[in-house]
Order: C-alpha cells, then structure tokens, then sequence
C-alpha cells in the first residue's frame, strides 16, 4: 500500500480510512486463509478502533482489550501509571490469529510491550498490525501490516485521537502536550 | 503522643506517591483507590497462561522477617515474583533486647547487597517505620505487620475483597470482630475503612480485648455480638491470638465462642447478601464456627489470591514511587 506522506491532519476522515483500512485487512485475512480473526485493541485509542472494525468486519466475537502498563520499557523512568486497567481478552490466544490494533504507531515501544503481553496469553498462530496513522519515528525494527495514513510531524507536535464517539484526530502543540500523551504511543 | 505521626511524609515521595508502605493511616483516599485499582489489574492477570509481568526485572526484595508468618511471606514472595523481582527469604530469630544497633547492622549488610525493596515483619511496634528511616535512598520498605501496630497490606487487600464484591464503600457498614487489642489488621482496616468512606466502622469483642482508646479511631463500639452484627454488609473476623495471650484476658476459649463465635445463626442477623472475611489462619470453632468459613458468603480463600495482586500493587507502586521521587529531589 502506497501512502502519501503529509504533515497537516486537516482533511483526514478517520470513519472513511477505517473503511479502506478494513478492506485492505479483509483482503490480506482472505489470503492468508484466515476466516476467524482475533482483534485486540490496545488501549485507549486502539480499543476504539478495534471496536470499530470488529463491526466493519461483521464479526460477531468480543474484541480482546490490552493495557501495556505492566509492560513498558519506561517504568523505571516514569513509573508506574495509576490509571492502570485490566486486559481483557475474551479467549485464549493460544493458536489463533491475532489482529492487532492502536491508533498510532510512532516508536514501536508500545506494540513491543504488547506483543509480550499477548505471548504471555498463550503463543499466537500469527499477528497482524494494524494502525490508523505511522509516524515514521520508529526506534525498533517494528511496522505495520496495514496503515491508514503515514505522518511527518515536527518534533514539537504530537497527535491525539479522541472518541468514541465521533472518532477524530486532533495536533497538539508542544506546549499545550500533557504528561499523559507524552506516554501514548 | 503517637511515635508514629510522621509515617505519613515518611510513605511518600515530593509527588505524594508512595515509596515506602508502612501504614494506611494519614493516606488519602485517592492514593488508597489508586492502590486497590492497580491490585484490581493484577488479579485479572489470573487469565494468562504466563502469570507474570516485567515490571520489576533486575530488582532485588528482601523478605525480613523477625516474626514467623507463612501465608504473608509465601504471598509477598510470589508477589515479588511474578512481578519479575529476584526474592530473598531472611527469617531471623529474634529477642526482646535485637533493636537498634543490631537491626541497624543488618540493614547495612543487606543493603550491601543492592537490594530495592525490604518486606519487614517484625514483633515490634515501629519496626518497619525505624527501618524506612534509616535506609539508604532508593530502597523501599513495605510493612508486614509491625507488633500491634499496622499491617497495611493485609488491610487494603481486604478493602480490595469489599471492592470486588461490595462496591461503593459509602453505603457499607463493616463489623470488624474478636481481639481487637493485640490487632494489627483491625488498626490497619480501620484506618482504611474511615479514609475511603465506609458508613459505619463497628468493632466488636469483650472489653478486654478492647484498646481503651478505640473510639478515637472513629468507631462505634458493641460488647454485644448480636446487637453488632444487625444490618452489617461486611464482617471481617479476627483470629482469637492465642499466642499473645499471656496474661488472662478471657475465662476460656470456650467461653469465648460462645459469646463471640460467628455461627450460621448469627451470621442471619446481618444483610442476607453480607460477605465474611477473616485474615487466616482460621481457628474453626474458636472463633468462627467450621460452616460459616466454608459457606458461600464466606470470601476467606479469595483473599489469599486477593493478598497476592495486593502486594504485587503495592511492591510495584513503592519502586515507582523511589524511581520517580528521585527525579526532582
């Protein structure tokens, strides 16, 4: 998939590259001979997302739900966040093939946590990533297996997705960045 | 004149996150919800087939233990060890006359092996709180139950047990019931109880196994076991500690089941729905009859698994609280 790399956010239509982001999944699921997919969203953003999907899909299963906090590489710089919630994965993901969903993959630091946390359930058949935007910021050898758009952004800007409800990205600015948004991703 | 008045600032770090775990008095509300929603995750993390996260990979705790206990220090080390932790168990023999200069040497030598964390269980009152002062920075002290004192983490895995099955603390009221005097759960639970906001705090036992200055804790105080456990949500049974009891605060044993046992009787004159907690061990027909600690309102086995994730939030927060707090000291 070729994506055009762009550094405003005006425009973007999250419902419209989640549509053309599940197709693209239900394609690559069709040649990988995959009919019951396992989708897990990471929390927050991805969970949304994940839900989302699940409908487009028309699967009828519960998405799985993960919160990384036990599973940063952070921790003994930042801690340990209070607002820490279980994952929920309604079934083992022992054998199964796995979807994996966040809403923005800058670093890879959380999908590393992620793929831990999950292997810890149980060894997956396979893993997929999906990511509504890829921030070509990568510090480890992780990437998408489906992106819905590709962003530069300058190193005092930051993106944040809001929902559920409408589902919507918004740019942050350095100074008005939150401690908590400093941690996503 | 309370020896241990600044637990408080002793506990946290300059953000008022906790560092050491010596006491749940003085807490706030926020910081003790913040403690059972984080034992709340660890629980689910029952469901992976690996029990274990990395969150304290490479870190040392030490089990110091100057009192025997086998539940509490088994837990505290699973604890630490599905946390990722490497554990060391110390069981130390100990005397009236072991205080201050020896226990001070013991600490420098154990400190000496780059330990994070001591999880100290001693006879004395303030043990734990001596030891978290003279520690060098960035090892962490969790109380295990210090004489009568405290035992913080054996209250808020109780308050972890109400939350999971009771809910909203400010419509409870709890029956904390038997020997308060020699209790260091009972402080601990009431502290906590008052601090997240429960209804009502009844404490329940024969006077002299009252201290005299309990209504000062906010409490009301039944000598009546029956007019006591009317109405209640919870009742959290103490053990009947045999051991302390030197001196003759009860006619008998006997005599003391009859009038402050919990049977199935009993147990009909609080809220049909009313759970029952107890600490362990469990002395059946001592203080609560062999029915009742297996019935299905009896929670006693769940808090065994509950004391685990308590500890792993605890142990897991308190390092936090170390690394954290050194940022901007």
């Amino acid at each position: 998939m070729t994506l055009s790399t762009q550094r405003n956010i005006d425009g973007i239509d999250v419902e419209q590259l989640l549509q053309t982001m599940t197709a693209e999944l239900q394609q690559q699921l069709t040649e990988r001979g995959i009919d019951k997919p396992m989708l897990i969203g990471i929390r927050t953003g991805g969970v949304w997302l994940a839900e989302r999907v699940n409908q487009l899909l028309g699967l009828d299963a519960p998405i799985g739900v993960l919160d990384i906090s036990f599973y940063r590489d952070d921790f003994t710089r930042v801690g340990l966040n209070p607002k820490v919630q279980p994952s929920a994965l309604p079934e083992a993901t022992e054998g199964r093939d796995i979807v994996l969903i966040d809403d923005v993959l800058m670093s890879g630091r959380t999908i590393r946590a992620a793929l831990n946390e999950i292997f810890d359930y149980g060894r997956p058949a396979s893993v997929l990533l999906m990511t509504l935007l890829e921030l070509q910021a990568n510090e480890l050898p992780i990437r998408a297996d489906i992106v819905g758009q590709r962003l530069s952004l300058r190193p005092d800007q930051q993106i944040k997705l809001s929902g559920p409800e409408p589902l919507a990205l918004t740019l942050l600015q350095r100074e008005s960045l939150s401690r908590d948004s400093q941690q996503s991703a | 004149m309370n020896p241990f008045r600044d637990s408080k600032p002793l506990q946290l770090n300059a953000q008022g996150q906790l560092r050491h775990f010596l006491t749940t008095e003085g807490l706030s509300r926020e910081l003790l919800t913040d403690i059972i929603n984080t034992a709340d995750s660890f629980v689910d993390m029952g469901a992976q087939s690996v029990k274990k996260v990395p969150l304290l990979r490479g870190k040392t705790v030490v089990n110091l233990f100057f009192e025997n206990s086998t539940r509490t220090r088994s837990t505290f080390e699973l604890a630490a060890k599905r946390l990722s932790a490497d554990v060391l168990n110390l069981d130390i023999a100990t005397s009236a006359t072991t205080k201050g200069e020896t226990l001070r040497d013991t600490l420098w030598n154990l400190e000496a092996m780059q330990s994070d964390m001591f999880v100290v269980r001693h006879p004395n009152s303030g043990a734990a709180h001596f030891i978290a002062e003279h520690v060098t920075p960035n090892v962490a002290i969790i109380n295990a139950g210090d004489g009568r004192h405290a035992h913080p983490t054996q209250a808020m895995l109780d308050m972890l047990t109400i939350h999971r099955h009771k809910g909203d603390f400010s419509t409870l009221k709890v029956a904390i019931v038997g020997d308060i005097l020699h209790s260091r759960v009972a402080r601990s639970q009431i502290h906590a109880l008052n601090i997240l906001g429960a209804d009502e705090v009844r404490i329940i036992g024969p006077q002299t196994l009252l201290p005299t200055d309990i209504e000062s804790l906010g409490v009301k105080v039944y000598n009546d076991l029956d007019q006591g456990l009317k109405d209640v949500d919870v009742v959290i049974m103490l053990r009947l500690q045999l051991e302390r009891m030197q001196s003759a605060f009860l006619p008998s044993q006997g005599e003391f089941y009859k009038l402050y046992g919990l049977t199935r009787e009993r147990l009909k004159l609080a809220k049909p729905d009313a759970i029952v907690m107890h600490p362990g061990p469990i002395n059946r027909g001592v203080e609560i009859e062999s029915e009742v600690a297996d019935c299905a309102q009896s929670l006693i086995l769940k808090q065994v698994g509950y004391g685990i994730a308590t500890r792993m939030a605890v142990m897991s927060m308190a390092i936090s609280g170390q690394q954290t707090g050194t940022l901007t000291d």
